[in-house]
């Protein structure tokens, strides 16, 4: 990228530097936001889609993917507080968010849109730091960001910034990905440890002081998506497991496809720090969101040689089977307990809870 | 984890099985105070594994459930006033009240936080000199040492601007009801080991002798509450009477002195209404004379006279005294789910119809991975 901005030592280019926090102006679509753009988003997200600085930014799809025939298209907006937590911030959530779910369909993410809402007050250096590593997520996941808008709303009527990225990806031919697909019989598969970001977020909200950091798993999966598409086609269903953790995302798979879904709640991987939390709060892991966690839902007889590529893949060291999709029970979830019973594993309710005692 | 995954051991749990498998001649009937036993039995499907002769009957024992709608409705009305911030332990936020819950007002623009210790409470108090804090302080004996250190603290540091709505609650007087109504028939109990590890179990040697009912001091993890269960069935099968200790690793008879003490110095006895079964007495905690203006009750005495109005349909109470089941209520995961609960044994983890829908609402098929 050229103008790369410095994070460590990021000072707001001229003319923002005369304005150490973001004002009303920002917004307004005058001089000051023009600045802005041309001062701190062009350079950071640089490329020649966005620089032709168009109301809307023309795409060329020539040349991108084999035989793509279909388009996928996602949204997501992102609210977290902190902005910053163990691991991660709310940038590359931004990045990873929308590029996960457009990987989630087998679509190959090309283009992000990002829309910001600023509060009043806002530090223009968490603006620029925002900014520049939204752009190196975007980098390392191998989007362009191509579109943009900013609004500025007043002080107190925001969170310091909410961010809204939105993408588009092109899907192969050959590729049938999708939440309605899961058969009897498939493997149920993940590729690591669940709850890690949701306690990541909480460990700092809260004020808890672990005696281990807990970091986040924000990444983006289109990688290791790609790595899983090379050895098979035969990819039934992808979800990223989420708010909601990878509970959610199991049961909207059951619903959708109408199938029943049991595992074995001893071979869900789950880090010991989290698992520890987790205790200490009454809460569960596999309820817990996760950034950078799949579920990957392939025929039996793919399942080896899948694992063994993910465990490949930096984001699947962890991968593992860990249930199968039956007929019983359709749309339900089951899994047998670590002494051997079974229970229901249901949809989470609504906010998570801490259990009193 | 250490201390936990040995008490979860799939191999100690099946050995504690097969003795009781063994011991059983008939059927008895045990009940396990807790709601948090009942969660767990729940959740790692202990109850399927037992023998049919056991039948486990889940006890009044969740703070959340029993906790009663008048006290609800006070401390929604509280927290909708603005100047107040409403601290609170998360599963109490979604108790129905007679108009919505807790959750309602702050999305309604009131101060409702969850905190996770009362001490943070007080914390947020200091830090917000120009707002009444208040925080819910429910529960049984174990929460009981804390809310007590609270306001203990509270006074000590003279922050005046700090308050808790009380509705504790203790089990020996529960236990007592149970066994004197007469559509209980309850053959023994597993006592809440965390309650045990706070009070003791020497209030319960009396009670076992006077009802001739065997009570067995029990944990919370799968191994735990076989090993309980077992000691019962042992005490019932040789006809014996009397307390045991199945949870030595952290209850001793004499219980947490230091804790009773604070318990003692803060609050007194009282009567206390238990939602869903009604009025117990002497079988509460209130705030003593010495602590009465950190008492949110008496400090805001206009939200005293609340008309409560409880859903007639929910048998909450009979469920909570063991005398039905979850599932054998009409509106059990028809019209009473976890998103809409019409009772409190509905909301908390902890309450037996919440465990019976999350865990347990079909028969389970097994399928061997």
């Amino acid at each position: 990228m050229a103008n790369k901005l410095n994070l460590e030592n990021w000072v707001c280019p001229l003319p923002l530097k005369n304005y150490p926090t973001v004002v009303m102006g920002h917004g307004s679509g005058g001089k000051m936001m023009n600045d802005l753009i041309q001062h701190l988003f062009l350079p950071a997200y640089n490329n020649k889609s966005l620089n032709q600085m168009g109301d809307s930014a023309v795409l060329n799809l020539s040349g991108l993917g084999e035989g793509a025939g279909r388009l996928a298209f996602s949204t997501d907006s992102f609210v977290v507080s902190p902005l910053f937590f163990p691991g991660g911030n709310i940038r590359e959530l931004a990045v990873h968010g929308t590029v996960n779910d457009l990987a989630m369909v087998g679509a190959k993410p090309l283009f992000l849109s990002v829309g910001y809402i600023l509060e009043e007050g806002l530090p223009m250096e968490t603006l620029g730091k925002i900014t520049e590593s939204l752009a190196n997520a975007c980098e390392l996941a191998g989007v362009q960001m191509v579109t943009g808008d900013t609004k500025v709303v007043h002080k107190g009527q925001g969170d310091g910034i909410y961010i809204n990225t939105s993408g588009i990806g092109l899907i192969p031919g050959n590729i049938d990905i999708g939440p309605t697909l899961a058969k009897v019989g498939d493997a149920v598969i993940v590729n690591g440890t669940m709850g890690d970001h949701g306690m990541a977020v909480l460990s700092v909200r809260e004020g808890f002081e672990f005696e281990s950091v807990i970091e986040s798993d924000t990444a983006a999966l289109n990688g290791l998506v790609d790595t899983i598409l090379e050895v098979t086609k035969d990819v039934h269903c992808l979800r990223d497991a989420t708010r909601g953790g990878m509970v959610a995302a199991l049961n909207e798979i059951a619903n959708s496809s109408n199938i029943g879904i049991e595992f074995d709640e001893d071979l869900v991987p789950v880090n010991p720090a989290v698992h520890s939390a987790c205790e200490f709060l009454g809460l569960d892991p596999f309820y817990v969101a996760n950034e950078g966690k799949m579920i990957v839902i392939v025929p039996e007889e793919q399942a080896g040689s899948v694992i063994e590529v993910m465990r490949q893949h930096p984001l699947g060291k962890n991968a593992v089977q860990i249930g199968r999709i039956v007929e019983d029970h359709p749309k339900m979830v089951l899994a047998k307990t670590g002494i051997g019973g079974m229970r229901i594993v249901d949809w989470p309710t609504g906010e998570l809870l801490p259990r009193i005692c | 984890m250490k201390y936990l995954d040995e008490y979860r051991d799939k191999e100690k749990t099946e050995l504690l099985i097969e003795q009781i498998e063994k011991k059983v001649t008939r059927p008895w009937s045990l009940m396990e105070i807790c709601g948090g036993q009942t969660h767990s039995i729940m959740k790692s499907g202990l109850d399927q594994l037992l023998p049919p002769e056991i039948n486990l009957i889940h006890g009044p024992g969740c703070p959340v459930c029993v906790t009663p709608l008048e006290l609800i409705d006070k401390a929604i009305s509280l927290a909708s006033m603005p100047e107040i911030i409403f601290c609170s332990y998360g599963d109490m936020l979604r108790v129905p009240g007679s108009v919505g819950n807790l959750f309602s007002v702050r999305a309604a623009g009131g101060d409702v936080r969850i905190i996770y210790s009362p001490l943070d409470a007080l914390r947020i108090a200091k830090n917000n000199p120009e707002k009444e804090v208040i925080f819910f302080g429910i529960g049984f004996e174990t929460t009981a040492p804390a809310n007590a250190m609270a306001v203990f603290q509270a006074k000590t540091q003279g922050v005046e601007n700090f308050s808790i709505l009380v509705s504790h609650v203790t089990v020996p007087p529960a236990i007592r009801a149970i066994l004197e109504s007469p559509e209980v028939n309850v053959d023994g109990f597993l006592a809440a080991g965390h309650v045990c590890a706070v009070m003791g179990y020497w209030e319960y040697e009396p009670i076992a002798k006077k009802y001739q009912t065997p009570i067995v001091v029990t944990g919370f993890e799968p191994v735990d509450l076989a090993r309980g269960i077992l000691n019962c069935i042992q005490l019932l099968e040789e006809g014996k009477i009397g307390v045991e200790n199945a949870y030595p690793r952290y209850v001793q008879q004499q219980g947490n002195l230091e804790a009773q003490k604070l318990i003692k110095s803060v609050f007194e006895i009282c009567d206390r209404k238990w939602r869903g079964i009604g009025n117990i007495p002497m079988s509460g905690y209130r705030l003593n004379e010495d602590y009465e203006k950190f008492d949110a009750e008496r400090k805001f005495s206009g939200i005293q006279e609340i008309q409560t109005n409880e859903s007639s349909v929910c048998i909450s109470g009979e469920i909570l005294q063991g005398i039905k089941k979850p599932d054998e209520c009409s509106e059990f995961g028809s019209r009473c789910t976890p998103e809409f609960p019409i009772g409190a044994t509905m909301v908390s983890d902890e309450g037996a119809c919440a465990a019976y829908f999350r865990y347990g609402r079909m028969k389970l098929s097994r399928t061997n991975f």
